[in-house]
């Protein structure tokens, strides 16, 4: 970014000022793209929470719903435990799976469209440009001084970006809580003060982030963009100038400048420049600063067209096709970089893993067991000679429902067992017990067996479940006995 | 190290810092705004921190701060808030009597977790942190218990301990010492020790084991049963099944026998309120052998409701 006017005098600053960024109201197919994307992603971002999902009276009916204060995690159909985090570290994995597919095919689509910080400075800007006018009365207004009509200029748009920032904060609580509680609370001061304290701090940095720091987030801030220029290839798609075409670039009409063969079709109208939102020149070519939102396609394309020439100075290509066009030579369709090896490896990559996760929860267990023996004392010496040891046995029911399950003993000859509610006298190999829904049951087991034998011998401790569903599970243990006997 | 000789480099318009390393300068790129400001804006919050929170510290002490928090008065607090949330439970226990706590599960379960706690601090010295016990303490998690093991024989126990000699209700009973005092001789001492070792189980019978179970019926059956099965009443130990307080060898039970034993242990009820002695009585009882009301079983008009 080369500016020679500020060379001449170089005054060592402390800071680089920020340049203030004025993007112009552009219109064409890649700004009603990123309408169109801002729409879906704005009503799923506020929306969700509030589609409600009949889990029966023992779980909540919020369809997306990440319950902290109990541990769980609802999303439609699949209710996840805490134990079942590999599922959520699954998701993570294929989300930076699914990024680097996004990067190695169509680029940074994912920072030009669909990336939070993009979506919400795109809506502040857009408000902007409605309460202070389009890009050169932002500018005369950035300059002029201070005065009443200013001042109220700039608190008005405050205030509608910090509704907006509010609204933002304040739709977030609302996955981690029964939404319309969770509202009704709020409103009447109930609510806990850590959603205060969050919807406090989402807004502040929205409002932050999306009205003033904006491509400064995406430049210094966000650590993706550096991945990027490394997941980046020649065959990826990135929005580029076509310098072959477009230089030498020269001002004013056509006519004036004239034969046709000593200039390119760049007219140097910095339409490109001016609609840009972070502000930068996309003639000096890719750069980190560039999240490919395409919007000087649109700018360019319609200088294109006003002074009859072909679309495209500005457009999606790959450096590859660059290459080839520059050379005269006929560049495949910019569809065909899709499909490679590099972005095939991703994709199967991708849905390998999303399928495997899908199997997993579509046949995971829903009943579990798991057994700790007491290991202070391990054994306890019986009057009539017997040998008793302790357990903590667990049983986790991850259905919505209580369940009746028995628990057994497997292998251990002679053995039985008993909980803190039993006695050895009733005792048999088995228990049967209803474990609350949705929860796990610790129970107190002891186990009693014949004195003689092995001084460790391992048995198990399975657990089914007495419904029509059924389910099982066991856990393999031992069973200790004092070292020498007489 | 070359000489400082700042210029301004010419691709990116920014002054270098001046010095060079075999041709390599560096560039002084001023830092960012926000990140200035940042940076004074965490500046001026530790000086804001340290005037109103504890900070500086200093010969006799530190500064307190404005707003004059502590963390050892918040801790305060939260003992004061927790005492309070506790309080109803506690009382709700205390007017409990210990025969019935088995019938409100939250109560048992509260009493069984503090007294697990209690405990760890009162009597783990002797019946160890499993409450497996040792040579001359009981383990207290089985099902021989030489005073009684239901709730009601427990809690007597904790609370008038076991032969304290300054204490009348305490539980008390003597063995002789056989062979110490002279009652019997070696050879008898040696006759008794085979019956004992037959009727637990551990012997086959033999002639010095015939001679022995009619010194037994004369001198051990007073407290230990014709059959060596024991007596709760005097907290005789049953001799017939397999758990040893001090051993069921035949040299350990020979000492016993020539000298007897005298295990003491201190009654609670003199250093723990009620309560605690409840809750302990609770947890002791929850470590497997705890027996239901016997007692009552046998015997409907046993004093159940005598000392609530």
């Amino acid at each position: 970014m080369s500016a020679p006017d500020i060379l001449e005098d170089p005054p060592l600053q402390l800071y680089e000022k920020r340049k203030s960024v004025f993007p112009q109201k552009i219109d064409g197919t890649f700004r009603r793209l990123k309408w169109a994307i801002m729409a879906v992603t704005l009503t799923i971002y506020y929306v969700t929470p509030w589609i409600r999902w009949d889990r029966g009276p023992y779980a909540p009916d919020q369809a997306v719903l990440v319950d902290l204060a109990n541990r769980r995690f609802f999303m439609f159909g699949i209710e996840i435990w805490p134990h079942e985090f590999y599922y959520v570290v699954g998701l993570l994995v294929m989300a930076g799976i699914g990024l680097f597919l996004v990067t190695s095919a169509v680029g940074r689509a994912w920072c030009g469209y669909a990336c939070p910080q993009t979506v919400w400075t795109d809506l502040f800007q857009h408000i902007e440009r409605w309460v202070d006018g389009d890009r050169n009365a932002q500018i005369r207004l950035q300059k002029a001084p201070w005065g009443p009509a200013k001042i109220a200029r700039r608190l008005f748009k405050w205030s509608i970006w910090l509704v907006i920032a509010m609204a933002t904060g304040g739709a977030w609580i609302f996955y981690f809580a029964d939404a319309p509680t969770l509202a009704r609370d709020f409103v009447t001061g109930e609510a806990a003060p850590v959603a205060y304290g969050t919807v406090f701090v989402l807004t502040m940095t929205t409002f932050v982030l999306g009205g003033f720091m904006r491509e400064q987030v995406c430049i210094y801030m966000c650590p993706w963009p550096r991945i990027q220029s490394a997941m980046l290839d020649e065959k990826s798609l990135i929005v580029t100038y076509k310098d072959w075409r477009g230089e030498p670039r020269a001002k004013g009409l056509k006519k004036q400048r004239g034969p046709d063969e000593l200039w390119g079709d760049c007219i140097d109208c910095l339409q490109c420049v001016s609609v840009c939102p972070t502000g930068i020149d996309i003639r000096e070519g890719p750069q980190i600063g560039c999240i490919t939102c395409a919007l000087c396609i649109d700018a360019c394309d319609r200088v294109m067209d006003k002074i009859d020439r072909p679309r495209g100075l500005i457009d999606y290509t790959t450096l590859e096709q660059q290459q080839l066009e520059e050379q005269g030579k006929e560049a495949p369709p910019a569809w065909r970089y899709l499909v490679r090896p590099r972005t095939l490896i991703y994709l199967t990559l991708w849905a390998a893993i999303g399928l495997a996760m899908l199997f997993a929860v579509g046949t995971r267990s829903r009943i579990d067991i798991g057994a700790l023996q007491d290991r202070n004392p391990p054994y306890v010496q019986l009057a009539d000679g017997a040998v008793r040891n302790g357990y903590t046995v667990k049983l986790r029911n991850m259905q919505a429902r209580p369940r009746e399950m028995r628990v057994s003993l497997v292998g251990l000859e002679g053995g039985v067992l008993w909980t803190s509610e039993g006695s050895r006298e009733l005792a048999d190999r088995d228990v049967v017990t209803t474990v609350p829904a949705d929860s796990v049951q610790a129970l107190r087991v002891f186990v009693a067996a014949p004195g003689e034998g092995a001084e460790r011998e391992a048995f198990g401790l399975a657990v089914e479940a007495l419904d029509d569903e059924g389910g099982a599970d066991s856990d393999e243990i031992y069973f200790d006995r004092p070292e020498t006997r007489r | 190290m070359a000489d400082t000789k700042k210029r301004i480099d010419e691709p990116t318009g920014t002054e270098t810092v001046g010095h060079e390393w075999d041709g390599i300068e560096e560039l002084n790129t001023p830092l960012p705004r926000w990140w200035l400001w940042t940076f004074y804006a965490t500046i001026i919050w530790a000086l804001v921190y340290t005037v109103f929170y504890p900070a500086w510290p200093g010969i006799a002490g530190y500064t307190k701060g404005l707003l004059g928090w502590s963390s050892e008065e918040e801790l305060a607090e939260e003992m004061a808030e927790e005492a309070e949330r506790r309080a109803p439970i506690l009382e709700a226990i205390a007017a409990t009597p210990i025969e019935r706590l088995p019938e409100d599960s939250e109560l048992l379960r509260f009493a069984q977790v503090g007294g697990e706690s209690l405990f760890k601090n009162y009597c783990v010295q002797c019946h160890g942190t499993g409450a497996a016990g040792g040579k001359g303490y009981p383990n207290l998690n089985d099902d021989e218990w030489l005073w009684g093991g239901d709730m009601k024989a427990i809690q007597y126990t904790l609370e008038h301990g076991i032969r304290n000699p300054d204490h009348d209700e305490t539980r008390f009973s003597m063995m002789p010492a056989f062979g110490r005092d002279g009652l019997l001789s070696e050879e008898e001492i040696a006759d008794v020790t085979a019956h004992v070792r037959v009727i637990s189980g551990q012997a086959d019978p033999s002639e010095a084991a015939v001679r022995g179970a009619e010194i037994f019926g004369q001198q051990c059956a007073v407290c230990h049963g014709p059959e060596g099965a024991g007596d709760r009443e005097q907290g005789a130990p049953n001799l017939t099944d397999a758990i040893w307080l001090y051993g069921g060898d035949t040299e350990t039970i020979r000492q016993t026998v020539r000298n007897s034993r005298y295990g003491v242990m201190p009654r609670f009820g003199a250093r723990l309120n009620p309560v605690e002695i409840k809750m302990l009585t609770a947890y002791v009882h929850s470590r497997g052998g705890g027996e239901d009301f016997v007692e009552v079983a046998e015997n409907p008009e046993t004093e159940v409701d005598e000392r609530p």
